[in-house]
């Protein structure tokens, strides 16, 4: 699933490290999800939108959106 | 490399229960040939070996039900059900071959030794497929 972790993170300088540690997570778990490569469940998804004060779909874009 | 307390509870309750299979094993085969038991207590001095390997294979079932990073749960998952199917193929195959009179008599407990090496194969699997971009 495509979104806007890379940028959100790169904005607040933080290293996928660094947002690893705020979320609780591994850092394999920020790079899988920021390379679209693992969607993360909802109570993570929420995490995250809280993290950066958004909404989860001001960070993820939905799979079934209108390009 | 993550490690959570999980993960270092498993690898701290895999190295006692290899000890305990170590002397274990040394301990019955040595009984055996020594001092070949019978009866009801055979059996039981013969299934002591096997009671750490199944703790092995409780302990894997608790880390994947007490892994905190869903991310890493999920590869775990999917290195299961590589060992899996890998164990179960293997198996499969050589039980027919077995059958046939192409291929010798093996332990049934030859099962969980495929598996652990399946779990092994799940690990590289899972290492090619994050460099491939996959997963």
């Amino acid at each position: 699933m495509k979104n806007r972790l890379k940028v959100l993170r790169a904005e607040r300088d933080w290293s996928q490290g660094d947002l690893a540690d705020r979320l609780d997570v591994s850092r394999q778990s920020v790079n899988a999800i920021e390379t679209g490569r693992y969607d993360p469940s909802l109570p993570l998804a929420f995490r995250i939108a809280e993290l950066f004060g958004l909404a989860i779909e001001d960070i993820f874009t939905s799979p079934s959106a209108p390009v | 490399m993550h490690k959570s307390p999980a993960l270092r509870r498993y690898n701290a309750t895999v190295l006692g229960l290899s000890l305990a299979y170590m002397g274990t094993l040394f301990g019955v085969v040595a009984l055996f040939r020594s001092h070949p038991p019978t009866g009801p207590l055979a059996y039981l001095l013969a299934v002591l070996p096997a009671l750490p390997l199944l703790g092995v294979f409780l302990a894997w079932g608790r880390y994947l039900r007490d892994e905190p990073d869903e991310y890493i749960r999920t590869m775990n998952v999917r290195q299961t059900l590589i060992a899996t199917v890998f164990m179960l193929c293997a198996t499969t195959i050589w039980g027919f071959l077995e059958s046939f009179g192409l291929a010798p008599h093996v332990p049934a407990y030859s099962a969980g030794v495929l598996w652990f090496a399946g779990l092994m194969l799940g690990g590289c699997l899972n290492i090619a497929a994050v460099r491939a971009g996959t997963v």
